[in-house]
C-alpha cells in the first residue's frame, strides 16, 4: 500500500523539476516542454487525491487539464514559430527588444 | 509490496527523465526524455485506477502533444544550446526559491497527511462513469473547452502561417 | 406715522449712473457721459431736499428696512437706512457739495482721457458714501467704508500711468486698510458683547454696559473706533496718505479729501457718541489726537510750497479740529465745523484748480503770483474761502471754529490746554492760508511766459476758467460767507434729539447718577457769557495776527521769509520735509516689513517648504519609479524568474496558512 503522500512527493518532484527548467533553459522550445512538465506533476496529484477522497472529480478534472495544455502547446508552438520567423533564433536571450 | 516497487520503479524512471529533460542540451534529446516521464507517468495512474486518464495520457499527451514538439524542432532546426547570459534573478530566486518550497511542501505532506495508504486500483474510472460526470455536472466546463480547442486551432493556423509575401508569389 | 420716502434711492441712484457711464460710457460723446454723472448725481440732491422739506413730520428716528441680509442665529444685520438729523445733515452736505463738484468736474476734466471713467468713479464714490451716512447699522456702514476707500483709491489714481500717482492711490488705500483693522475688531467687539451692530441697539447696550462696570470694554471699543477714524479722517499717525493723494485731479481732492470722505470718521465718531460718552479715557485720547494733529498739520503747511500739498495739510488740521470737538463732547459743534468746512475747503480746492487751470498747470506757489487782475472771478471766490477759513466773522468759518474752540475751554472735557493750543492753530492756519492767497494772487507774476498747458490748446497766457467751472465757485462762495449764520447754538438745537436727549434710545434723557461721569453739554440756551466774548475776541485777533504777519512777509517784504528760513537752519528743514514722517516709517515699518515677507515667508515658507514639498514629492515618485524600472528589463528569464519567485512566495503562505 503507498501511502497518498509518496504520490504527493513524486508530483512535487515533477513540478520543481520543470519550474527549474523554466528558469534555466535558454531555448524557447525547452522551456515550453517544462511547463508541460509541471502541468504533468500536477496532473498526478490531482489523481491521488480523487483515488484518496474517492472523488472522480479529480480524474475529470484532469481531463480538462490535458485539453487545455493540448490547445496551449498548439497555440504556443505557433507563437514560437511566429517568433522564428522574425527573430531567427530560438534562443530566448534574444527576444529583448523591450530592453531599455 | 508489489505496489510499492512498482510505484517506487516508475517513479524513478519519472524522475530520471524529468532531470535528463533538464540536463540534455539538444532540445531532442529533452522532448524525448519528456515521453519517457509521460509514459511513466500513465503507469503511475494505472497504479491508481485510472484507466481512461492513463489511456487519454497516452494517446494525447505523449501521442500528439509531443509528437508535436518534435515536429516543431526539426521544423525550426534547433540546434544545441548556445551558452549566453542568462538572468541572475533566476539564479537566485527562482532556483532555491523551488527547491526550498518542494522540500518544504514535502515535508509538510510527510508531517500531515498520515499514513492512509492507497490500494492499488483504489478507485476505478471507467469511461461510463466519467462520461457520466462529463456530461451531467460538468457540462458547461466542456462545452467551454471544446470552443476553447476551436479557437486554439483557429490561433495557430492564423500564427503559424507564412507571412503575405511568401504566398504572394503565385 | 412712517412714511416710506424710499431711502435707499438714494444711494442707488448714483449707482445706476456708475453702472451705465462705466459700462457703456466709452461709445458715448462727452455731453452724453456728462448728462448722464449729473443726473443721477442731481437726483440724490433733490431727494435729500424733499426729505428735508418733510423732515418735520417724520418720527425720530426714521428707519427704513430694506431687506434682511445676515441672519445668524441671534445676530441680525439689514440692509436698513437710518434718517435723523444728524443723517440729514451729512446727507445734504454730501450731495449738495458732491452735486456742485460734478458740475464743476465737467469744466476741468473737459480734456482729459478717460472721462467716462472719471465719472463713472465719481457716481460710485457717491454710492458708497451715501450707503455709508444712510446706513443704519456698523456693518453696512462699514461697506459705505471700504467702498469710498476703493473710490478714493481709483480715483487718486486715475492717471494711473504716472508713477507717482498709481504709488499715492496704493498709499492711501494701503493706510486706510490698517485703519479699517480697528474698525473691524471694533465692530468683532461689539458683535461679541452687545450682540448686534445696530446703532439703536449699540446705544441701548452701551448705556447699560457702561455703568455698570462695561468701562474697560467701551473704552477698548471707542479707541478701537479711533483708530478707523484716524485711518479715514487722516489724523495721527494715519494721515501721511492724504497729502500724497493730491496726485489726484482736483475736482477729487475736493470732494473726496476735503467736503466729504474724510468726514467720515467724524461722522462715525459722532454717531458712536453714546459709545464715547460712557468711556471717558477714549473720549479724552479722542481730543487729544485731534490737538496735535491739528497743531503738526498746520505747522507743516507753513512751509509748502504747492498750492493743493497746502490745502491738504490744511484739511488735516482743521479735521483735528472736529475731532477736538468730538473729543470734548461738543459732538454738534464738530458736525457744525465738518459742514462750513465742507463749504470752504471744497471751494478753495476747486478754485486751486481753476487757478492751476489757468496758469496751464503749475502747481507750485512760487511761481505764480499777481493773478489777482487777471481771473477776477476765481481770486473773490477764493478769498471769500481763505477768510471763511481763517475765522473772521461773519464768514462761515468764524462761528463753527468759534464754537470749537468755546466749547474746548468751557466744556466738563475740555482744557485750556486745547483751547490754546487750538488757538495757536488758529493762528497758524490764518497765517498759511494768507501766505496762500498773497503769493498766489499778488505781487509780480513769477510764471513762465508763454505757459504751455496740459490740454494741448496753446492759450498766450493766464485766462480765466469757464463758465461751468466758475457757477459752483459762486455758490460755494455764497455759502462759505451765509453757511455760519445759522448760529451754532440752533444747529445745536437742531441736533438735539440726536445727541442730547435720549428719547431715541431709551424714554428717559441721560441720568447723572451718583459718582458718574459729569453731564455733557447742554445746548446753550443763554447769550453768550463775558468769557465766551473774551475768548472769542482773542481767537478772532489770533486770525488777523496771522493775516498781518503774512501780508508783512509775503507782501511787503518778500525777501524776509528766505532770510527767516535760513536763520532757523535745521529747524526748518525739518518742517519742510514734514519732519521725515514718510521716511521713519518707512524705514521702522515698510522697510522690516517687506524685508520680512521676502526672506521669510517668500523664501522661507513658499520656496523652501511648500515649494519643496512638492518637488519633493515629485522627485520621490522619480526615485521609486526609477528603482522598480529595473524588474522590467526586457529580459524574458528575468520575468521568469519574478514569476517563480511570486509562486513560490504565495505557496509557501497559503502552506502556512493551511498549517495553522
Amino acid at each position: 500500500m503507498v501511502p497518498v503522500s509518496y504520490y504527493l512527493i513524486l508530483s512535487g518532484i515533477l513540478f520543481a523539476c520543470g519550474v527549474t527548467g523554466f528558469l534555466i533553459k535558454r531555448n524557447i522550445i525547452t522551456i515550453f516542454m517544462s511547463i508541460e512538465l509541471m502541468l504533468n506533476g500536477v496532473n498526478l496529484s490531482f489523481v491521488a487525491f480523487a483515488a484518496q477522497w474517492k472523488a472522480l472529480s479529480g480524474q475529470v478534472f484532469v481531463f480538462f487539464v490535458m485539453v487545455v495544455a493540448a490547445a496551449e502547446a498548439a497555440v504556443g508552438l505557433a507563437i514560437i514559430i511566429a517568433v522564428y520567423r522574425t527573430r531567427e533564433t530560438l534562443n530566448v536571450d534574444q527576444v529583448n527588444l523591450l530592453k531599455l | 509490496m508489489v505496489h510499492l516497487i512498482l510505484f517506487l520503479g516508475f517513479g524513478a524512471v519519472c524522475v530520471a527523465g524529468a532531470v535528463n529533460l533538464l540536463v540534455q542540451r539538444h532540445p531532442i534529446n529533452s522532448a524525448l526524455s519528456l515521453v519517457v516521464v509521460m509514459g511513466s507517468l500513465a503507469a503511475e495512474y494505472l497504479l491508481l485506477g485510472a484507466e481512461f486518464v492513463a489511456a487519454v495520457q497516452v494517446i494525447v499527451y505523449a501521442g500528439a502533444v509531443m509528437v508535436l514538439f518534435v515536429f516543431v524542432i526539426m521544423l525550426l532546426n534547433a540546434g544545441e544550446e548556445e551558452h549566453t547570459k542568462g538572468s541572475r534573478v533566476a539564479m537566485i530566486f527562482g532556483i532555491p526559491g523551488m527547491l526550498v518550497g518542494s522540500l518544504l511542501i514535502a515535508w509538510v505532506l510527510l508531517e500531515h497527511s498520515g499514513t492512509a495508504a492507497v490500494a492499488v486500483g483504489a478507485l476505478p474510472g471507467p469511461p461510463k462513469t466519467l462520461g457520466w460526470l462529463l456530461f451531467h455536472d460538468y457540462l458547461l466546463p466542456f462545452e467551454v473547452t471544446s470552443v476553447l480547442v476551436l479557437i486554439a486551432i483557429m490561433g495557430a493556423v492564423v500564427l503559424a502561417a507564412p507571412p503575405e509575401s511568401a504566398r504572394r508569389r503565385d | 406715522m412712517t412714511s416710506n420716502l424710499h431711502l435707499w434711492l438714494i444711494p442707488v441712484l448714483p449707482l445706476i449712473g456708475t453702472a451705465i457711464n462705466g459700462l457703456l460710457g466709452k461709445r458715448f460723446s462727452r455731453q452724453m457721459v456728462s448728462t448722464i454723472a449729473l443726473l443721477f448725481s442731481a437726483a440724490p440732491f433733490a431727494m435729500a431736499l424733499w426729505i428735508a422739506s418733510q423732515f418735520a413730520s417724520l418720527s425720530a428716528p426714521h428707519i427704513e428696512t430694506l431687506a434682511t441680509w445676515i441672519r445668524a442665529g441671534d445676530f441680525q444685520a439689514d440692509f436698513a437706512f437710518y434718517l435723523d438729523p444728524l443723517s440729514l445733515v451729512m446727507l445734504l452736505v454730501v450731495t449738495g457739495v458732491g452735486f456742485l463738484i460734478h458740475i464743476y468736474s465737467v469744466g476741468y476734466m473737459w480734456e482729459e482721457g478717460g472721462f467716462y471713467r472719471f465719472f463713472a468713479y465719481l457716481n460710485l464714490f457717491m454710492f458708497f458714501m451715501l450707503t455709508l451716512v444712510l446706513a443704519s447699522n456698523y456693518l453696512l456702514m462699514f461697506i459705505g467704508w471700504e467702498g469710498v476707500g476703493l473710490a478714493s483709491y481709483l480715483l487718486i489714481g486715475f492717471w494711473f500711468t504716472k508713477d507717482s500717482a498709481a504709488a499715492a492711490g496704493k498709499k492711501a488705500f494701503i493706510v486706510n486698510r490698517i485703519g479699517d483693522f480697528g474698525f473691524l475688531i471694533a465692530l468683532f467687539l461689539m458683535i461679541q458683547h452687545f450682540g448686534s451692530l445696530n446703532f439703536v441697539e449699540v446705544a441701548h447696550a452701551a448705556m447699560s454696559t457702561g455703568p455698570s462696570g462695561g468701562e474697560e470694554l467701551l473704552t477698548a471699543i471707542g479707541l478701537l473706533l479711533l483708530v478707523g477714524a484716524a485711518g479715514k479722517s487722516a489724523q495721527l499717525p494715519l494721515y501721511v496718505w492724504l497729502p500724497d493723494a493730491m496726485e489726484g485731479p482736483t475736482p477729487v481732492s475736493a470732494l473726496i479729501h476735503a467736503a466729504t470722505m474724510v468726514t467720515a470718521g467724524v461722522y462715525m465718531v459722532s454717531r458712536s457718541h453714546v459709545i464715547f460718552e460712557h468711556a471717558p479715557a477714549a473720549l479724552m485720547v479722542v481730543a487729544i489726537v485731534g490737538t496735535l494733529t491739528a497743531l503738526f498739520a498746520a505747522t507743516i503747511g507753513v512751509c509748502q510750497t504747492d498750492i493743493k500739498k497746502v490745502l491738504a495739510y490744511s484739511t488735516v488740521s482743521q479735521l483735528g479740529y472736529m475731532f477736538i470737538a468730538c473729543g470734548v463732547g461738543a459732538f454738534s459743534a464738530g458736525i457744525f465745523h465738518l459742514m462750513t468746512h465742507a463749504f470752504f475747503k471744497g471751494l478753495l480746492f476747486l478754485a486751486a484748480g481753476s487757478v492751476i487751470h489757468a496758469v496751464g498747470g503749475e502747481q507750485d506757489m512760487r511761481r505764480m503770483g499777481g493773478l489777482r487782475t487777471k481771473i477776477p472771478w476765481t481770486f473773490w471766490t477764493m478769498t471769500a474761502g481763505t477768510f471763511a477759513i481763517a475765522g473772521f466773522p461773519p464768514l462761515a468759518g468764524f462761528f463753527s471754529k468759534d464754537a470749537i474752540l468755546w466749547k474746548a475751554f468751557s466744556s466738563p472735557y475740555g482744557s485750556w490746554a486745547y483751547w490754546a493750543i487750538g488757538v495757536f492753530t488758529a493762528f497758524l492756519t490764518s497765517f498759511y492760508m494768507f501766505r496762500l492767497w498773497f503769493m498766489t494772487f499778488f505781487g509780480e507774476y513769477r510764471g513762465e511766459e508763454h505757459a504751455q498747458d496740459d490740454h494741448g490748446h496753446g492759450h498766450g497766457g493766464v485766462h480765466e476758467s469757464p463758465k461751468v467751472m466758475l457757477v459752483p465757485l459762486v455758490i460755494l462762495a455764497l455759502l462759505s460767507v451765509c453757511g455760519g449764520w445759522i448760529g451754532s447754538q440752533r444747529f445745536d438745537k437742531f441736533l438735539a434729539p440726536v445727541f442730547h436727549h435720549s428719547d431715541v434710545y431709551t424714554n428717559a434723557s441721560i441720568v447723572v447718577a451718583e459718582g458718574q461721569h459729569p453731564a455733557f453739554p447742554e445746548p446753550e440756551t443763554q447769550k453768550e457769557s463775558g468769557a465766551e466774548t473774551l475768548l472769542t475776541g482773542l481767537s478772532v485777533g489770533a486770525a488777523l495776527l496771522g493775516f498781518l504777519l503774512a501780508w508783512q512777509l509775503y507782501q511787503r517784504r518778500p525777501a524776509l521769509p528766505q532770510e527767516i528760513a535760513a536763520s532757523l537752519g535745521s529747524f526748518y528743514q525739518a518742517v519742510l520735509n514734514k519732519y521725515y514722517v514718510d521716511e521713519i516709517y518707512a524705514t521702522v515699518f515698510i522697510k522690516p516689513l517687506i524685508e520680512g515677507s521676502t526672506k521669510l515667508l517668500w523664501h522661507g515658507v513658499d520656496s523652501d517648504v511648500i515649494d519643496a514639498t512638492l518637488d519633493g514629492s515629485a522627485d520621490e515618485a522619480r526615485e521609486v519609479s526609477d528603482a522598480v524600472r529595473h524588474m522590467q528589463s526586457g529580459n524574458i528569464r528575468s520575468y521568469a524568474g519574478w514569476v517563480a519567485a511570486g509562486a513560490a512566495v504565495v505557496i509557501f503562505y497559503m502552506v502556512w496558512m493551511g498549517t495553522r
